[in-house]
């Protein structure tokens, strides 16, 4: 079987999240890997927007409410085209714009601050509300962590969301089923996640979220879906695409040392190759 | 001239200039209290229940402010800001949104509901937020100025409003004029200041009528602007009376009285006497035996102003 083009934007994505971590010596990487897939098929297919007019008024609108996974959102900005790539280098540095959370003032694409768990979805509201007040069709994504969602906020945006229909609003959840202290259901377990948001009013679809074509059909499913919003619930391996990072959540907010950094770069390196020969 | 309460006023206002169609309202189920209600009346379109959920609430209006709209938030001053810092500071203040957060019922003059519902912290939370404007408007007239200077003005904004009926001042004053950031001086005097804002200005013109009975010429500056604070008309005003009296319905701890000793204690050391809630927690009760028992009253205000010049007279250092 021919691989999907977008195995490969998201393998560099994931090579550029595992550069900038280390070289920052600090940043959350599992949380970022297993984002790749899940920012590839929103900036690269679903999503109305242009690097080159990133303020356009009439573009869609993405939130990254889990903000400390800032390395996967600002790998996929900058492959994307808004800024020089290169600038990943200085993640994390006096320097740089590219700050541990995700900065709306200073680089290019950033459509909201983020980084206090439990706050992105209200904003995505905010912006499907202010869509639907001006007969935009411009629509909003919003990314959430699977232990974010213990946060009573998103519960309050989530009542509120179904409350104004916001079929313009689509939230997906990066259920990776680990957060920073362990297993989200040991620490305070929000499952069963299908049956709370469909009772809050949302269109509930599930996904592979490493899988594209299963991304595709839910993001169609969630756009023919009319007077309510949807919520993705993306199944993820937190780590992906790094062998001893997998599943693991010490890798939630750690960086790798040099010797985990070129296995980790070798393996990445290795996948890269291999699709560039595929689909390249 | 009859009694307003600022809430009834700022109501009023918003539906006023409420013909921006970039102006929204959003509610925390306390519309007709914050007076919210009478905008909703008028433009049911731009009026959003976001129901008993203000952390939401603030993060919907950021959305909105990032899309171009110029959101109006509303509560008690209790709840917002008092229950959702950390959602004005990340989502709001941190990426400098225009969002304008109104708190009403602030201060002890809330009355009956007590210490729950009484807001004396809440200057203090704003004002430490980069980028914060913090208002305090005195009457009816200056609440409305002050309401369209925010929609003029693009960034985060928070103004507290209070429940009880207060007089109308500043409408008598022919020389006053409402600006952003400065203060207005509402009466003349040279022997001390009283700075002051929001339900404490009529306190502080009574004092100054108690002070001139014995001689004391007391000057009454309003504050509406607590940040950025008006730096020259207070340094001013320490430099020609050498005594300044800060009267605020706040905790005396990071309020105007705060802000103005951070100033003069840099800038024009002097000596001052805050009259506020002395860190200590409000009560039920009848709003203006509160004002009493918590010592707001311009008797108060007048005996700490004897106090600071019986002060000045053994210990002030002259030029």
């Amino acid at each position: 079987m021919k691989k999907d083009k977008l195995a490969l934007t998201a393998a560099q994505i994931r090579r550029w999240v595992l550069e900038a971590v280390y070289l920052a010596k600090s940043g959350h990487i599992g949380g970022s890997l297993s984002l790749a897939e899940i920012l590839s098929v929103l900036y690269w297919e679903e999503m109305k927007v242009d690097p080159q007019n990133d303020r356009d008024p009439d573009r869609d609108r993405f939130v990254l409410s889990k903000g400390h996974c800032s390395p996967g959102l600002y790998a996929a900005l900058g492959l994307r085209g808004y800024f020089d790539i290169d600038e990943l280098n200085r993640f994390r540095t006096v320097k740089s714009n590219l700050s541990g959370h995700p900065e709306m003032n200073g680089v290019p694409g950033v459509d909201m601050s983020t980084g206090s768990l439990g706050q992105g979805l209200s904003v995505g509201v905010g912006m499907a509300i202010a869509a639907k007040l001006d007969q935009k069709d411009s629509r909003v994504f919003c990314v959430l962590g699977d232990g974010e969602i213990q946060e009573g906020q998103i519960w309050e945006a989530a009542m509120s969301a179904a409350h104004y229909k916001l079929d313009n609003l689509v939230a997906i959840l990066d259920n990776n089923n680990l957060q920073i202290s362990g297993e989200i259901d040991k620490v305070l377990n929000p499952y069963p996640l299908d049956e709370k948001f469909a009772a809050f009013g949302f269109k509930v679809i599930p996904a592979d979220g490493h899988d594209f074509d299963s991304l595709r059909a839910a993001l169609a499913k969630a756009r023919q879906t009319k007077g309510k919003p949807s919520m993705i619930l993306a199944k993820t391996v937190k780590g992906k695409g790094v062998s001893f990072m997998e599943n693991n959540y010490a890798w939630h907010g750690a960086p790798p040392n040099k010797e985990q950094y070129e296995q980790a770069a070798s393996e990445l390196d290795k996948t890269i190759a291999a699709l560039e020969k595929e689909v390249g | 001239m009859e009694k307003i309460a600022t809430r009834v006023a700022y109501g009023n206002a918003l539906k006023e200039f409420g013909g921006d169609a970039r102006v929204i309202a959003l509610e925390a189920d306390l519309g007709k209290s914050t007076m919210s209600a009478t905008f909703g009346a008028a433009y049911p379109e731009r009026y959003l229940d976001m129901g008993i959920a203000e952390a939401n609430m603030i993060g919907v209006a950021a959305g909105l402010a990032t899309c171009g709209k110029i959101p109006f938030t509303h509560s008690f001053a209790i709840f917002t800001p008092g229950r959702v810092y950390d959602q004005i500071r990340n989502s709001v203040a941190y990426p400098g949104l225009n969002v304008k957060i109104v708190g009403s019922h602030a201060g002890v003059t809330v009355g009956q509901d007590g210490a729950t519902h009484q807001a004396l912290e809440d200057i203090a939370l704003m004002r430490a937020l980069p980028g914060m404007t913090v208002l305090s408007p005195a009457d009816a007239n200056e609440t409305r100025l002050a309401v369209k200077a925010m929609i003029d003005h693009t960034g985060p904004c928070y103004m507290r409003t209070g429940r009880l009926a207060v007089p109308q001042i500043t409408n008598d004053i022919p020389s006053y004029k409402f600006e952003l950031g400065k203060g207005v001086t509402l009466a003349e005097g040279g022997d001390l200041a009283i700075l002051t804002h929001g339900y404490m200005v009529a306190a502080s013109l009574a004092a100054r009528e108690m002070l001139a009975k014995r001689g004391i010429s007391a000057r009454v500056i309003n504050l509406h602007t607590i940040k950025p604070l008006d730096e020259e008309i207070v340094l001013k005003a320490a430099k020609e009376t050498r005594a300044v009296v800060i009267a605020e319905e706040h905790n005396i701890i990071g309020g105007l009285g705060s802000a103005v000793a951070e100033l003069l204690s840099e800038k024009y050391p002097t000596y001052i006497e805050r009259v506020g809630v002395k860190d200590e927690f409000g009560k039920s009760g009848d709003p203006e035996a509160l004002a009493g028992h918590f010592g707001l009253t311009a008797g108060d205000i007048s005996a700490a102003a004897e106090r600071l010049i019986a002060k000045n007279r053994c210990c002030i250092r002259l030029p």
